[in-house]
């Protein structure tokens, strides 16, 4: 049997990720509480969101210190949802055409 | 010849690691298979609240109907005036300092310190629980606020159905964490994982490791909330 490497890594890092996942999740209240609107807020918005998943992932989770076989099983499937978002994304716009056109008043 | 095994020192990293690891005709993955399945089911689970965002958005995007303002919709009143997100935004805090604490207990985990372990996963579940508090108080004000599955006082009657289902299905994930979180902290209390004593369903022998997959379910609770908090509230 393979023997596993323990994941022991220093305290200083798990604080440092704690802290800025604090400070990510107030700047996302912030863009919120500014009133931002259109592209820039949601910029903001979806930035924030990845590097807070970003942290979770590779620290809290340990994936930054795993070896690529595993890295990429987990991480490489969820890709396809990205098409899936986007199919999904022209299809309701076809529905909220069609509502438009014939139903809305 | 001889196929290093993925944890030896020897065995090549990066790509070539990766080619040797699929092609050894060994175990694949260099964890404990407790921990590559936790990955497993995880990943399973990103696809069902993948799912379950998706059709939030082909609601969103095809209703003709305004959506509710989930700023207006989840603000509190304190003092006389109405803050925007409140609620919200202490409920992402409380579980972002859970998964603090939960990566904590990991790590003294691994060092085999018994009491700072069960202190912090303790204090993880508590902070669990509180979050699924502030959760069952939030559902109870928009239900006495009138909104349902099929409609709500301020738009597109789809918002309630999402609402419920998305915040439902993550507090449930939440709700099971916190009692396998309770159930983890009497382990750890009572020296299962030391003296390496198996479990009352399983033949199992505890370890430390199991600390760390039941790490990674909470934190991938809490990689959800990330998700939910940026696409159903701030959006």
């Amino acid at each position: 049997m393979a023997k596993a490497t323990p994941q022991q890594h220093p305290l200083r890092i798990y604080l440092w990720v704690w802290l800025w996942l604090f400070v990510l999740s107030v700047f996302s209240y912030l863009v919120d509480v500014s009133g931002m609107e259109g592209f820039l807020k949601w910029f903001l918005i979806t930035l924030f969101m990845l590097l807070k998943a970003g942290l979770i992932v590779a620290f809290f989770m340990h994936m930054a210190w795993e070896r690529l076989a595993i890295i990429y099983t987990i991480l490489v499937p969820p890709g396809v949802l990205l098409f899936l978002a986007g199919l999904m994304a022209m299809e309701s716009n076809y529905t909220l055409v069609s509502r438009l056109t014939f139903f809305a008043n | 010849m001889v196929n290093p095994s993925p944890g030896d020192p020897g065995s090549p990293h990066g790509m070539k690691g990766l080619v040797t690891d699929w092609s050894a005709d060994r175990r694949v993955f260099d964890v404990p298979w407790g921990k590559a399945m936790m990955w497993i089911f995880i990943l399973s689970d990103v696809f069902i609240f993948a799912c379950f965002l998706v059709g939030y958005m082909v609601l969103r995007m095809s209703t003709v109907e305004p959506w509710p303002d989930a700023s207006e919709v989840f603000a509190l009143t304190v003092g006389g005036q109405s803050i925007p997100l409140l609620l919200i935004a202490i409920m992402t805090f409380i579980l972002i300092s859970s998964s603090g604490t939960m990566a904590l207990a990991v790590k003294y985990g691994y060092e085999k310190d018994r009491r700072k372990t069960a202190v912090l996963l303790l204090l993880t579940a508590l902070l669990g629980a509180t979050f699924v508090g502030m959760q069952a108080f939030e559902w109870t004000v928009l239900i006495g606020e009138g909104v349902r599955p099929w409609g709500n006082p301020w738009g597109a009657a789809q918002f309630g159905a999402v609402f419920f289902l998305i915040t439902g299905f993550h507090g449930t994930h939440v709700t099971f964490g916190v009692i396998f979180l309770i159930i983890m902290t009497a382990k750890v209390l009572r020296g299962s994982l030391d003296d390496q004593r198996p479990g009352f369903l399983t033949g199992r022998k505890g370890r430390y490791e199991m600390v760390e997959t039941l790490g990674l379910y909470w934190h991938f609770v809490d990689l959800v909330w990330v998700f939910i908090f940026a696409f159903f509230y701030l959006w």
